[in-house]
Order: structure tokens, then sequence, then C-alpha cells
């Protein structure tokens, strides 16, 4: 990469905000494209590994070549990856934990924040969110001796508790969003709706909460998947390992894989599809969300 | 979405314009707004603040984790300080966090430079190495297992590299490199966006400037880019050692602390604060790993504040 420095643009074609990098082709850097093309094989490389080897019989998994093509192509592994695992459970309780997750994170920080915003001048608010910015500092490791023995005397030990956990962790950040963007929203608005008789609770849920729609977008993604990856938390917190989540599933079942890499495989390639496939549909709230998050 | 505020952290404690409440007049608040913040209140007190006491109050006695126990001052703490294993697991997890946020930043940074020149299929490749943030740490971690512990070792056979030809992963000296690796891998990604936000906001103008008073790239690199997005690299470094401190899922996954114990990391020590009965002993420990996790952040947040004012 010691050509890098030489892909800057040194004499930018002038024009609009936002339209910096004009995208003529006779102006296109190709060796540093060549070379950018060249790194995507970090990435592409394990993924192709974990489909092909998926694909294989597990005759061809264990000769130790994980570059080759499947020969023959078979659909086995899935099939006994589906059954051995019993992935409808588990990635039903990995849909269940996300939901909760997903709705509890965008409701509960959309409520505190507008709280918040518009209680600014009192003590109690402010304090209050000062009070939840705290949890930044406070990582899970921390905690989680007593939040073991908490959750399993109040009966969530469970996916539920997990999903309440994901929601509690998040809450300074997407408070953070929250009372930003809420910032950024014109008073006029909300007060010729309340001068039209409407209350706080019809004022969030007909105006703010709308036009918070693209941060809960943000915020709704990044739930998502971070619970649905998640290993530590539920492998903490719940104590049936029937009700255990996709990834801690990996984790039960390794042994029980032992050398049918392709039932592995497989498995994991279930695993990570659909948080995959989550993000190439919503890319942009993905990529805008994570550098507002950052710059906050 | 670019349009949308990116207020600092100052911009947060600064009051904002009169609000509705304050123009009704100080004395009417809608009770409903304690209503929507209660819940918040309600499950960060239950779920962090209630077990943080508990456990704070639990490192002074000698609880196994259920039935009585007695206080027994900060014995534990001494004990935590003598213990060969945790001073271990302290040094693993700082050393590896020191690394991976240096691969990550310098990656990253490479990336973004890329990324914001003027490359062909720029939205594609970005999709590419964004991938990675959305894997689950311990499910990829397996896959990597499998690479290290069969396909690099072929390699190393078929070269003749004599470090690579057993695998990585057995090698107590080594396998922490692994970790770096895997944990990189899932991490640059976020790094790279924050990276490709930092170098949009340098104005093009000021490279044509500089250009035209005869810089070269390598100038305008490290007296213009470098310098203007520093706040940057201090918010990756801050996020970045907050989750490597924190690391679990990937090592369970590639090493699950060995072989020994030579990759356990602070948070697999305090866990397993419920297997060997010295719970109280372990929370202890997590007392000490939360105080040296604030003492890193503040230090970060204190060379922030020289920075422009960008805090994470």
């Amino acid at each position: 990469m010691s050509s890098a420095p030489s892909t800057i643009p040194v004499k930018p074609v002038a024009a609009g905000k936002g339209q910096r990098i004009p995208a003529g082709p006779e102006r296109t850097q190709w060796p540093a494209t060549i070379i950018l093309i060249v790194c995507t094989l970090s990435v592409l490389v394990p993924l192709y590994v974990t489909i092909s080897m998926a694909f294989k019989t597990t005759g061809q998994a264990v000769d130790g070549n994980a570059f080759s093509l499947p020969s023959p192509l078979t659909f086995d592994s899935f099939a006994q990856a589906w059954t051995l695992t019993n992935f409808p459970r588990g990635f039903g309780i990995s849909v269940f934990v996300s939901v909760i997750a997903v709705a509890g994170e965008i409701i509960v920080s959309a409520l505190a924040a507008y709280a918040i915003v518009r209680n600014w001048d009192r003590r109690l608010f402010r304090w209050s969110f000062f009070y939840l910015l705290a949890a930044m500092f406070i990582p899970f490791p921390v905690v989680a001796l007593p939040q073991i023995q908490l959750t399993g005397l109040v009966g969530l030990d469970n996916p539920l508790g997990v999903a309440i956990l994901h929601i509690v962790f998040a809450l300074a950040f997407n408070t953070m969003l929250f009372t930003a963007f809420l910032r950024s929203i014109p008073l006029e608005l909300e007060e010729s709706m309340r001068m039209d008789g409407a209350g706080t609770w019809q004022v969030f849920w007909k105006l703010i909460f709308p036009l918070l729609g693209p941060m809960s977008a943000t915020v709704g993604i990044f739930a998502f998947i971070a619970s649905w990856n998640d290993f530590m938390m539920p492998s903490l917190i719940i104590s049936d390992p029937e009700l255990q989540t996709i990834p801690v599933l990996q984790k039960i079942f390794q042994t029980q894989f032992s050398n049918s890499y392709n039932v592995a495989f497989a498995s994991y390639l279930m695993a990570m599809a659909p948080a995959i496939i989550v993000y190439l549909f919503t890319q942009r709230w993905v990529m805008s969300g994570l550098t507002q998050g950052a710059v906050k | 979405m670019s349009s949308m505020t990116r207020p600092s952290i100052r911009a947060e404690v600064t009051p904002p314009p009169a609000t509705a409440a304050a123009r009704a007049g100080r004395s009417r608040v809608d009770p409903l707004y304690y209503v929507f913040l209660l819940p918040s209140l309600v499950i960060f007190t239950l779920a962090v603040t209630l077990p943080a006491v508990l456990g704070f109050i639990y490192s002074f006695t000698n609880s196994v984790g259920f039935g009585d126990f007695d206080f027994i001052g900060v014995r534990n703490f001494i004990a935590v300080f003598r213990d060969e294993g945790v001073l271990g697991a302290y040094g693993f997890t700082l050393t590896f966090s020191l690394v991976t946020v240096i691969v990550v930043n310098a990656a990253a940074f490479l990336l973004a430079l890329g990324l914001t020149s003027r490359v062909r299929f720029r939205a594609a490749l970005r999709t590419v190495f964004v991938i990675p943030m959305v894997i689950s740490g311990i499910v990829i971690a397996f896959v990597f297992q499998y690479l290290f512990s069969n396909s690099l070792p072929l390699f190393g056979q078929s070269t003749g590299i004599e470090p690579l030809a057993t695998s990585l992963l057995a090698n107590p000296n080594l396998a922490w490199l692994a970790i770096v690796f895997v944990t990189a891998w899932q991490s640059i990604p976020s790094a790279m966006l924050i990276y490709i936000a930092g170098l949009l906001t340098v104005p093009p103008e000021v490279y044509e400037a500089s250009s035209i008073d005869g810089a070269s790239p390598w100038q305008n690199l490290r007296h213009i880019t470098l310098p203007l997005i520093a706040g940057y690299a201090v918010i990756n470094t801050v996020l970045g050692f907050k989750n490597y401190l924190n690391a679990y899922d990937i090592i369970i996954g590639l090493t699950d602390g060995g072989p020994g114990v030579a990759t356990r990391s602070v948070a697999m020590s305090i866990f397993r604060g419920f297997e060997g009965g010295d719970y109280a002993y372990q929370m202890a420990n997590a007392v000490i790993f939360f105080l040296i996790s604030i003492v890193i952040a503040l230090i970060q947040l204190r060379f922030t504040r020289g920075k422009g004012g960008i805090a994470a």
C-alpha cells in the first residue's frame, strides 16, 4: 500500500458540494483501483471458503483443501446442519431477541430523548441524560456476574432478558443520537400542532416519531446487527441451552460438528447470511448511521 | 442523511433554545414527559446500576455466588494483584488492544484514502469492505480457526516457512497474532467509514490551494490530511480500545483462551467467577478492570480535547 498517498486527489476539478470527486473515466486512478480490488480478497476469500465448504460432501471437506470448488455440489450439509442444530428453533429465538431489541431500542430511547430535549432546563431531565450516558463507560463484563444472578432471580435468564440487556447497553448511545437529532427539529412545528389542541402523546406519535424515521432506521439496523451477532450476552445470561441464539449454537455444536466440516460451514453460513442480507438492503443507513454516531 | 447535524459533545451540553416547557413557565411540566423518561431510567437502574453496586459490595466479601458470606476487606484486591493468571490476562488484553488499535487504524486509514480518491467501482468496493462489520464475531472466528489450523499449515509446509508449518493457534507465542488479525478483520470497516467521513470534510479547495503552491501528494498527506483528520483518529482509538478491552467472542472461537492460558482475556477471567467459586474474587477483578477502562478512556478524552473538540 505504499502508493496509497498518490491516491489523494491533488487537483480536484471544481465541482458542486458533495460531488467533490468527479467520475470522469480519464481521471480514474487505476493503480489505486487495482490495489483496492486485490484488498477485497481479504474479505471475499473467507466468505468464499465458507460458501464452498458448505456445499461440499463430507468426504471432500476433510481433504484439507479449503479453496477447492465443491465437486460434487451437494445441499446435504445444509439439511444435516438444519436438523442437528435445530436451526428453526435457534432462528426463531434469534429473531425474537432481535425484534425486541430493535423495537425496544428505538422506542425507549426515542421517548427518553424527547422528554430530555423538551425539558432540558429542568434539572431532573438534564441529570437523567448524564446518568444514562454513564452506561457508555460500563462494559458488560464488569457487571456481568451480578447480572447473571439477578436475571436468574427474576426469571429473566432467557432470550427476553438478553433482549432487555441489549436495549440497556445501547441506551446511552441511542439516546445521544436521538437527542442530537431532536434538537435540529424546529419547535414551531410542534407548537402549531399543540395550538390545534394536540397533547404531548399525540405530538410525539403523530409528529416527532415520524420525523425521527431516518434516525430510527439507523438505530434499528445497528440494534439488529448487534443483537443478531452477539455471543457474549446470550451465552452467559440464557441458562437453558434449548433457548440459545444462533451464534451460541455454533459454539455448543462444535464437538458434534467434529470432522464434518461441511456441516459446520453450512451452519456458519446460515448463521451469517441473515445479517449480510439485511446489510445489503439497508447499506445507506448503515454507512451514514455509523459516521453520525461516531462524530457525536 | 449526510446533511444531518454532527454536533460535538460540547453541543450536547449546551442548553438548547427555550423549550416549550420553558415558554409555558417553569411550573408546568406535562407529567407525560416523566412517563416517557421512566422506562429508560428503570431498566438502566435495574440492569446496570444495581448490579454494579452489588458487584462492588461483593468484591469486599468472600461470597462464592450463593449462601452466606463475610466481609473480608480488600483481601480480594490484594490477591488479584498477586494472581499470575489474572495479571497474564491483563498483559495479554492490553498488548492485544494496543496492537489491534494500531493495525486497525493504519489499515482503515489507507482504505479510506483509497476509497475517497478517484477509483472506479467505489460504491461496490465500499460495500464489500463493510461486510465484515455485519458478521458475527464468533462465527467468523470459527471460519478462521479452520483456515489457521488446516489451510495455513499446508501453505507453510509447501513453502517451507517454518513458523507457519504448524497451527498458529497452537503456538503460545503467536496465537495472539491470529486474534489480532481476526479482530482487525472485523473492526476495520467501522474505522474506515469514520475515516471516510473525516476525509470528506476536508474542503477540496485546500488541496487545490496547496497544489498551486507546488505541494507534492506526500506533503499534502503529511501537512493537510493528517492534521485535519487527527480528531477522527482519536474517535477510532477510543471506540477501538473500548471494544478490544472487552474482547471475548472472537477469542472463544479461535483459541478459547489457549494454548494453556496464553490468550485468556480479562473478560474471560472475570466470567470464570462462576466456575471456580471465586465469585467475589472475580468481582474485585471486575472493579479493577472497570477502573482501568475508565482511566484509559479519560486519558484518550483528555487527548481529544486538544484535537479540535470532536469527542467520542
